[in-house]
């Protein structure tokens, strides 16, 4: 009985070791990205909460996504989600994409990002690599603006096809900024 | 001239359905010559389960294309996000998958305390682990039991809809709410389980078993259910993870990806269950894996109520965590914290956290950006529904219409989280 548990515990402890070499940590996710794009590809990489981020441009961000989509080390084969952003005060950066790519062999996740003017929001579209790109572009089309070149259908799809603006932009606040009702001394709204 | 003029018209009809199927080249059945019937499937139809559209273009009882419409429910919550203090935000949530609110409400709770750094205490884990459970439970019920409706077998529904009610009464003992429950909060429960609701669980976990073994009875080997339901709205693995696919319909296809035990939460770590998966995906797979999980949920709930630790249900996080009323009465520390955290004056601090759940129809994630201001900069809800949702025209073309329709009713699509 000693002895199993003694044997077990031991190819636990080698099924470990072997295990990992091959386990991917975000370093290596980072050198090998940037073996297959070059390092200039790549700015701002950060690790907020384990999850490996990076910047890159949008005239790269397609290439990368998908060569990721059929590549065979990372597997990174699954799009999680993206959404849009809008940080008002970047000039010339002002939209954004984000993506959440997952590897479900390796389990490790990845976060791209793009930044571009919003006077000029044409990124490509993702639709001819995940068919699941479809309503998440047209999500983030609808509450930014962005034009994804090379959508299928890029209409709005959860509010009426007649509104002109997009509202998710943060010069549309939730609430009226002129009202005065609900100025408060100390809490300020 | 006429008849020439119908058919141009049309043409036209299915040139723009065509164009608007959301460019995928969907073939079509017939020669256009033939005459084609649009028909409109919602947005009120009561065998849609919530409000949203389907234009179908029909060739008799054969659907020749379709296209879905949504946002008629849309509640603009990722704006109201970005004005509300973060334990208002709760209350969004629940109204998203209605039909398990508590694992949206936890996996909300969870995403901030990932955020502010805050450890849970093992206690208020597996309590989350409970509730979550039966939030699954509840959900799959609802899938399955509307799933036999329409099919035709009204009694299952009845029998396990007694069952849900009897689950939502342990919502009520927990929480005070039913359907919205606004469960938990940042840094645990609000609350311990009371003993009334330790009861109540205890009487539910022995009734429940045997309700469901009838329900399977009544259903997994019934000639007719089969019938309706085999190679009905099939799905491919390669497919379904193209479309991103996730929950019990991903794993109806054959692909054992499940949050919980891929990157586990709340301790899930510490269960013994496992992820039933199918082979075709097909609804009849999708029934199957919803009701095989069912049984998961149950193993995983019994370990977690035998083991329940002693020990506090909440954190340790005054600035996050509401302190206890009676205190804020007496103890001008607490009643500072309480006005604090009421009035949403506490900062968060800046970060980017991206934290999933399984939720009852697949990985609920809430991607959270913080500028340090006490709401969130960006918050961007991961639906499941809203992403599996897009493949409903290519699952259902070529199939009849009531095929069609249970197709749509055993992908589970709740209108609250595919518009949020």
């Amino acid at each position: 009985m000693a002895d199993t548990i003694e044997e077990s515990a031991a190819a636990q402890a080698t099924a470990v070791a072997q295990e990992d070499p091959h386990k991917l940590t975000n370093a290596k996710i980072l050198s090998k990205l940037q073996e297959l794009f070059g390092e200039a590809s790549f700015t701002d990489v950060e690790e907020p909460y384990g999850l490996l981020t990076a910047t890159t441009t949008r005239e790269r961000i397609h290439d990368i996504i998908q060569t990721l989509a059929s590549e065979q080390e990372l597997k990174m084969h699954f799009l999680t989600t993206m959404c849009g952003i809008h940080y008002p005060e970047n000039e010339g950066q002002e939209l954004g994409m984000i993506y959440h790519l997952h590897s479900l062999v390796n389990n490790v996740r990845l976060r791209l990002k793009i930044f571009f003017p919003i006077a000029d929001p044409v990124v490509p579209t993702l639709t001819d690599v995940y068919a699941t790109a479809n309503w998440m572009e047209r999500e983030a089309y609808d509450f930014y603006g962005i034009i994804f070149q090379g959508h299928p259908n890029l209409i709005r799809i959860l509010n009426v096809e007649d509104m002109d603006y997009h509202p998710m932009r943060r010069e549309y606040p939730l609430e009226d900024g002129t009202r005065e009702d609900k100025t408060d001394l100390f809490f300020g709204r | 001239m006429a008849v020439n003029d119908t058919l141009d018209g049309t043409h036209k009809i299915i040139e723009e359905a065509r164009d608007q199927n959301f460019g995928m080249n969907v073939p079509m059945l017939n020669d256009f010559s033939q005459e084609l019937t649009t028909l409109n499937l919602g947005p009120t139809h009561p065998a849609t389960h919530g409000i949203f559209q389907n234009i179908l273009q029909m060739d008799g009882e054969r659907i020749v294309s379709g296209v879905p419409t949504i946002g008629y429910i849309h509640r603009a919550f990722e704006k109201i996000a970005e004005r509300r203090p973060f334990y208002q935000i709760t209350p969004l949530t629940d109204r998203m998958n209605y039909c398990s609110s508590p694992i949206n409400n936890m996996g909300w709770h969870m995403t901030v305390e990932k955020l502010l750094g805050v450890t849970v205490p093992k206690r208020a884990q597996y309590m989350r682990v409970i509730m979550m459970e039966l939030a699954r439970i509840a959900d799959h019920l609802v899938c399955n039991g509307i799933l036999g409706v329409d099919t035709g077998a009204f009694t299952g529904f009845l029998y396990v809809f007694e069952e849900r009610e009897n689950i939502y009464e342990i919502y009520e003992e927990v929480c005070g709410s039913r359907l919205t429950t606004n469960m938990g909060r940042v840094g645990g429960m609000e609350r311990d389980f009371s003993d009334v609701a330790i009861q109540k669980l205890r009487t539910w976990l022995k009734r429940f078993p045997d309700v469901m073994r009838e329900f399977e009875k009544l259903f997994n080997r019934n000639r007719i259910f089969m019938d309706r339901t085999i190679d009905v709205g099939g799905i491919t693995a390669e497919k379904a993870l193209n479309y991103g696919f996730t929950g019990p319909n991903l794993r109806a296809t054959g692909v054992d990806y499940d949050v919980r035990v891929m990157n586990p939460y709340s301790s899930y770590e510490d269960f013994d269950f496992e992820i039933p998966v199918g082979t075709k995906g097909d609804t009849y797979d999708r029934y199957l894996v919803r009701n095989a999980e069912i049984w998961q949920s149950l193993r995983i709930i019994e370990q977690a109520l035998e083991n329940l630790p002693e020990g506090p249900y909440h954190a340790d996080a005054p600035h996050y965590y509401l302190p206890p009323k009676q205190a804020v009465y007496k103890n001008m520390e607490a009643l500072i914290y309480h006005f604090k955290i009421i009035m949403g004056e506490i900062d968060a601090p800046v970060g980017e956290v991206y934290h999933s759940v399984e939720g009852g129809n697949g990985e609920l994630g809430f991607y959270l950006i913080s500028d340090g201001g006490r709401t969130p900069y960006r918050l961007h809800f991961r639906r499941p529904c809203f992403i599996y949702y897009q493949a409903y025209p290519e699952m259902v073309v070529g199939q009849s219409l009531s095929d069609a329709i249970l197709t749509l009713s055993s992908m589970n699509v709740i209108a609250g989280e595919l518009d949020a």
